[in-house]
Formats: structure tokens, C-alpha cells, sequence
């Protein structure tokens, strides 16, 4: 190598030894590392604000608390009926999701042909159904469960007053569950990918059949990744709010929902009201503060379980690949 | 996977196979059942059977046995399997519910002639119009009041400012972080650093319209000292936090797919670690980049709650530090005070109808990029 030929003057200069100082190598890794670290200090900075501003006013009142008609009042204000409708909504919501979801994926990664055009446009159409907005979901909530389901299912029952056919906890579980549905296809897929093939082939020389071999071997190797799809729809559903708005939340209700005709309040939607129609926005901060840190623990636990399982279902991958 | 099906004897087994198959359709289904029911409730605008003109003839009631059915179920806006279902005296009265409707309206409207265009019509949707009291054609969104003005424009304006804000505020962030995560942070750190920035889109997006709002919008009024306090940058650079994580995930899952041999091929003729992200492995995945930046765009765009809480009035302005309406803010903010089944509720739906068209546009082109370039760099498969 020519040790005289300056580091500018082109390709040739980098030899066997490292350079003693290479500016552009520093100053790409520190630009890109820089934007990493803007992100996790965005990240932070959200948490933390709301961890710090919220913490102190939590309390157990505020959360076994059913409020009064004025839930502005930050001392005789509770989020009781938002946590059991979230919950509540949700829950309906898993009931539906993850069969569908799982048997798809089932279909995807044991019986698929891969080259087919039909596993192609099963594989687009979940993409898609990932990606439509949540406002659209909500129409689609309101143009299909309410106005056709419901309102058909209304006339077919002889309905004096409508009881489906306007927005209740089902429809909006629904909806929610038709946006949360690619979730649980793309984890359970994920994990069902992860199972040696080995596992499979040997099932079968023992003379299992595929689905024996499917139901027996492969679901409970499979169990951690599918409860890390459930989890994460779970959490996705429990923050949206867009899809619930025309489908079933209420501004207001004196009472917990109980059955699933019922409309329901909501904790993100509670945020909502809170920030933008309070009538003193000073006064009000402090329970809205509260009651994004009830939501926020409510969804990022969740969403942090689900992440360890799936970090871990991907070394194995990894590992395996 | 490469296990061929086994015994078909089996009657209960098949039966469950084909179970399986059928329910991994639903997908499939439900993007067309969406498709097809947020275009249903619009379809009225699209085929322009609706009329939304305040001052409409009113025919007397005496007069309705000289009108064909045809004629009378044009008249009251009927389909046809309402009319069938009507009886005569229902039909009566909903003629007496329009006359009567028609003699309340007062003079001031009866001699506006805005009160007399049907305003859900496409031009009127899409181009400027020079209503009463303005001086020039303008865009109006104003559903309110006598006559509802239905301008699309600066709604799609409101959304593309505000989405443009977010693209540029978070693609050079998120793809910036990625190349970093991917190419060049020690496996340890890269550990840490991926499920932490996944962690950001579990934040749900009225939490981070919350923060926006009470935290963000003061925050940046001070350092960039612009009047309106809630403008489309706030909410522009609010939606980048909701794109980062996608944005992210996406590029950093195109660079990685990028095959270990051609690093390891730069890396053995004397490139260092940025030569070969930058000049190798960045060049191969750069369709992946750009469909994480259409993935980006179509989250953005048709994200609700950020941009419902930081900034809704309707302006019609190019000004980043202005307020702005999204599409998406629209539907929300409104369905609520539509009637359903009137002009009002169908002109949100054929919002929501665009929404998905564009939507979809942009998975689909993203969702066929990624799988060429995954073919492509795999080898067949």
C-alpha cells in the first residue's frame, strides 16, 4: 500500500490497517446514531412527562370510582365504567379474533401452497386489512354491523324499539376485531415458523396424521406466540378510539355496561373528551394526566409482555434459521 | 410448508381442512365486505341521486294522483322498495311534510341562489364556487347551517399538509435509525434498542394527541414563535411519531433480509462498516425503504385522533403554521350530527370511501414492492 497517498484521494487509501481516523466512518455512525437516540428520548420524554404528572394523582379512589354527570370535577371523578368498558370491549373483541386469526395462520404456514395465487392474495389482503385506516373501520362498523346486521336483525325479531340496530358493545368489538385480525395472523404465523420441521415430520412417521400432528404438536409449541398475537391486538384495540366513535362508546353513562347491546364509555375516549371539552382545561389536568397513565399501563404492559415473547420467539428463528 | 397431506380417507379430517381453508378467507373478506359497505352508504353522490339544494319545488298535495310512481318517488327521494312498501296515507303526509317544509324557509333564503344548488354534485365538490356574499370562487367546507357547502379540496389539503409534515419530520429519523439498529449497532445494543422503538407504536394515538396538545403545541409555540398555537406542524410533527415506529419496523426488516454475503463481500475488499451500509446495503434495499415510506404515508394519512385533537378548523390555506381539517378529523367530528341516511352522512362516507382508496393504493403498491424485492434478494423461493 502507498502510504503517502492522502485519505481524500480515493478508495485506495483504505488498507489492510485501519485508517488513524476516518471522518466520514465517525460521522455517518454518529448522524444515524443521533437519530436513534432522538427517538428514544421522544419515547422517554412521553413517558416520563406522563408517568411523573400522572403517578401522584392515581389513586385507589380514582379508579373504583363511578363519576357523577360532571366527571371535570378532579374531586369526585373516577374511571371505573372507562376501565370495564375498555376491558369489557376487548375481551369480546379476543373472543372473536383469535380463532379466525389463528386458524388462518394455520392454513398459511401447515396447508398453503406457497406458490399459489390464492396464499398471495390471502397474504395481500391481511396486509391491507393492517394498514386501512382506523376512521374507515369505523364507518365500515357503522355501515355494516349497525345499519345492515343490526337493523336487519331488528326487523327479523319483531324489535319494537331498535336494540341492534344502533351502536352497542358487540358492534364495536366487531369492528374491533376485524381490525385487530392481522395482528394475530402475523404473530401466530411468526411462531408456527419457528417450529422445526423436524417436530412435524417426525409426528407424522409415527403415524399421527396432519391434523392430529397440528392439533397436538404444533398449537402447544406454538402457545407463546399466539398468546403474543392476542396480547398485542389486545393492547392495539384497547388504545383506539377512531373506530369505536360511531360503533358503541358513550360520552356519558350512569351505569356499567352488563350486556352486550349496551353502549359503553371508554378510557381513550375519555381522554379525549377530557382534553377537548373540558371547560377549564387547568383544572382538568390532573385527571387527565391520571387517566392516560390508566390507559397507558393498561396498554403497555400488555404491549411489553408481548414484546419479550416475541423477542424471544425470534431468537429461536434466528437460532433455528 | 413442504409436509404433503396426508391420508384423505379420512372424512372428519378433511371436512376440518376444509373448515380451515374457508375461515383463512376472511381476510380476503373482509376487505371487500369494507370496500363494499363504506361505498354503498356513498354510492347515492357517486350516481348523484341525491339533492341536497335547500329550495326545491314543492308540488301540491292535490296534485299526487297525477304523478306516475316514477315521478313520486323522485319527488321524495324514495328507492324503490320503499315506495312499495308505503302506503298511500304515508305517502300523503310526507308530500304535506315537504310543502309545509318548503313555506317555512324564509325570504332571505327563498332569493339566495346558493339555496338552490345541489351542492353534493362533483363540481361542486371539486371545484371553486362563488357563493352569496364572497367575492371570489373559493373552496368551503361548511356543513353547517342552510345550505351545507361540501368543498373536498381543502380537506385534502388538510390531510396532505399535515401528512407531508409528519413523512418529513420522521422518514429521515426512522430510516436514519434503522440503518443504525440493522448495520451497525453491536447485537447486544441492537437488542435493546428494536423492541424500545416498537414500544413507541404502542403508545395508542389519542395518548400521543393528548401530548400534542398539552405538552408539544406550548413547547414549540415558544421556540418557533408562531401565532396560531394549534397549526397542522404540531399536528404534522405529532403524526411523525406515530409513522416513526412503521417507517422503522419496515426498512430495518428490508435491510436485514439484505443477504449476510454481501456485506461480508464488501467487508473483504477493504470497505468499511458505512461503505458498506451505505453503498451495498442500503442500495439493495432501497425498494423496502421506499415501501416502509408508503406504509408511512398511508398511516399518516389516514391517522384520526392526533390530528382531531391538535388542529380542526377548516381552512383553506398552504401555511404549515395555520390550522388545518383532515379527512379523516372530518368523519370523526362529524358523523355524529349527521343524519343518517342524509347528504350530510353520505358525503362522510364517500370521504371514507376515498380514504380507502388511497389507503389501499398505497398497501398494495408497498405490500407488491416488498415481496419482489424479498424474492429477489432470496433467490426463488
Amino acid at each position: 500500500m502507498n502510504a503517502a497517498q492522502s485519505p481524500g484521494s480515493g478508495v485506495q487509501s483504505r488498507g489492510f490497517r485501519a485508517a488513524k481516523f476516518d471522518f466520514s466512518s465517525f460521522l455517518f455512525s454518529g448522524l444515524t446514531g443521533l437519530a436513534t437516540a432522538i427517538i428514544l428520548a421522544i419515547l422517554a420524554v412521553i413517558l416520563l412527562n406522563i408517568l411523573f404528572n400522572g403517578w401522584s394523582v392515581l389513586s385507589w379512589h380514582f379508579i373504583s370510582t363511578i363519576p357523577t354527570k360532571d366527571f371535570f370535577d378532579a374531586a369526585t371523578t373516577g374511571v371505573l365504567p372507562m376501565i370495564v368498558g375498555t376491558t369489557f370491549r376487548v375481551f369480546v373483541m379476543t373472543i372473536f379474533v383469535i380463532p379466525v386469526g389463528v386458524i388462518t395462520a394455520i392454513y398459511l404456514t401447515e396447508y398453503a401452497p406457497n406458490t399459489s395465487p390464492l396464499t398471495r392474495i390471502i397474504r395481500a389482503a391481511v396486509n391491507n386489512l393492517a394498514g386501512v385506516p382506523s376512521i374507515v373501520f369505523g364507518l365500515f362498523g357503522l355501515g355494516f354491523f349497525i345499519n345492515f346486521i343490526g337493523k336487519n336483525l331488528d326487523a327479523l325479531l319483531h324489535n319494537p324499539e331498535p336494540v341492534w340496530g344502533q351502536p352497542a358493545l358487540l358492534w364495536a368489538s366487531l369492528t374491533l376485531a376485524v381490525m385487530t385480525l392481522p395482528v394475530v395472523i402475523v404473530a401466530t404465523e411468526e411462531s408456527l415458523k419457528a417450529i422445526p420441521m423436524g417436530l412435524r415430520e417426525a409426528s407424522l412417521a409415527l403415524g399421527a396424521t396432519k391434523l392430529e400432528t397440528i392439533l397436538k404438536i404444533i398449537l402447544p409449541q406454538a402457545l407463546p406466540g399466539i398468546m403474543t398475537g392476542g396480547i398485542l391486538a389486545v393492547s392495539r384495540a384497547a388504545g383506539e378510539v377512531a373506530p369505536i366513535l360511531f360503533t358503541g362508546v358513550a360520552y356519558y353513562m350512569a351505569s356499567l355496561p352488563h350486556k352486550l347491546s349496551d353502549q359503553f364509555m371508554d378510557l381513550g375516549y375519555h381522554v379525549f373528551v377530557l382534553s377537548t371539552q373540558s371547560p377549564n382545561i387547568e383544572k382538568t389536568r390532573p385527571i387527565l394526566y391520571a387517566t392516560v397513565l390508566v390507559l397507558l399501563l393498561l396498554t403497555f404492559a400488555l404491549n411489553f409482555v408481548a414484546i419479550l415473547i416475541r423477542a424471544r420467539v425470534r431468537k429461536k428463528l434466528r437460532a433455528l434459521g | 410448508m413442504g409436509i404433503h397431506r396426508g391420508h384423505r380417507a379420512r372424512p372428519v379430517e378433511w371436512l376440518v381442512e376444509k373448515f380451515i381453508f374457508l375461515v383463512s378467507l376472511s381476510a380476503i373478506l373482509m376487505v371487500l365486505l369494507i370496500f363494499l359497505f363504506v361505498a354503498r352508504e356513498a354510492l347515492p353522490i357517486f350516481l348523484g341521486t341525491i339533492d341536497s339544494a335547500l329550495v326545491q319545488d314543492a308540488i301540491p298535495v292535490a296534485q299526487m294522483d297525477k304523478l306516475s310512481p316514477a315521478q313520486l318517488r323522485e319527488y321524495l327521494g324514495l328507492t324503490d322498495k320503499q315506495l312499495k312498501e308505503m302506503d298511500r296515507e304515508t305517502l300523503r303526509s310526507l308530500m304535506e311534510v315537504r310543502v309545509e317544509g318548503q313555506a317555512e324557509i324564509t325570504s332571505e333564503f327563498r332569493n339566495d341562489p346558493d339555496a338552490r344548488i345541489n351542492t353534493t354534485q362533483w363540481r361542486h365538490l371539486l371545484l371553486p364556487h362563488q357563493w352569496t356574499d364572497y367575492d371570489k370562487p373559493e373552496f368551503i367546507w361548511q356543513p353547517v347551517g342552510q345550505i351545507h357547502k361540501y368543498n373536498f379540496v381543502p380537506l385534502i389539503i388538510g390531510s396532505l399538509k399535515t401528512t407531508l409534515i409528519g413523512l418529513l419530520f420522521a422518514v429521515p429519523l426512522a430510516v436514519a435509525a434503522a440503518i443504525y439498529v440493522s448495520q451497525l449497532a453491536r447485537p447486544r445494543l441492537r437488542e435493546t434498542i428494536k423492541p424500545a422503538i416498537e414500544l413507541l407504536s404502542g403508545i395508542p394515538s389519542v395518548v400521543v394527541g393528548f401530548f400534542a396538545l398539552l405538552v408539544m403545541a406550548s413547547v414549540l409555540q415558544s421556540i418557533f414563535g408562531y401565532e396560531t398555537r394549534l397549526n397542522a406542524f404540531v399536528a404534522g410533527i405529532a403524526l411523525g411519531f406515530a409513522v416513526i415506529p412503521i417507517v422503522f419496523s419496515i426498512s430495518e426488516d428490508a435491510l436485514t433480509s439484505v443477504p449476510q454475503s454481501y456485506t461480508h463481500a464488501a467487508l473483504a475488499l477493504g470497505a468499511s462498516r458505512w461503505q458498506t451500509a451505505w453503498q451495498v446495503v442500503l442500495p439493495a434495499a432501497i425498494p423496502g425503504v421506499f415501501a416502509a415510506v408508503v406504509l408511512g404515508f398511508g398511516r399518516a394519512i389516514g391517522e384520526t385522533m392526533i390530528v382531531l385533537m391538535v388542529c380542526s378548523a377548516s381552512v383553506m390555506s398552504w401555511s404549515i403554521f395555520d390550522s388545518a381539517r383532515s379527512i379523516t378529523t372530518t368523519i370523526a367530528a362529524e358523523m355524529a350530527e349527521a343524519v343518517s341516511g342524509g347528504h350530510h352522512y353520505r358525503i362522510l362516507f364517500m370521504l371514507g370511501a376515498l380514504l380507502f382508496a388511497v389507503t389501499f393504493a398505497a398497501n398494495m403498491s408497498a405490500d407488491v414492492i416488498i415481496h419482489r424485492l424479498k424474492h429477489r434478494l432470496e433467490g426463488k423461493r
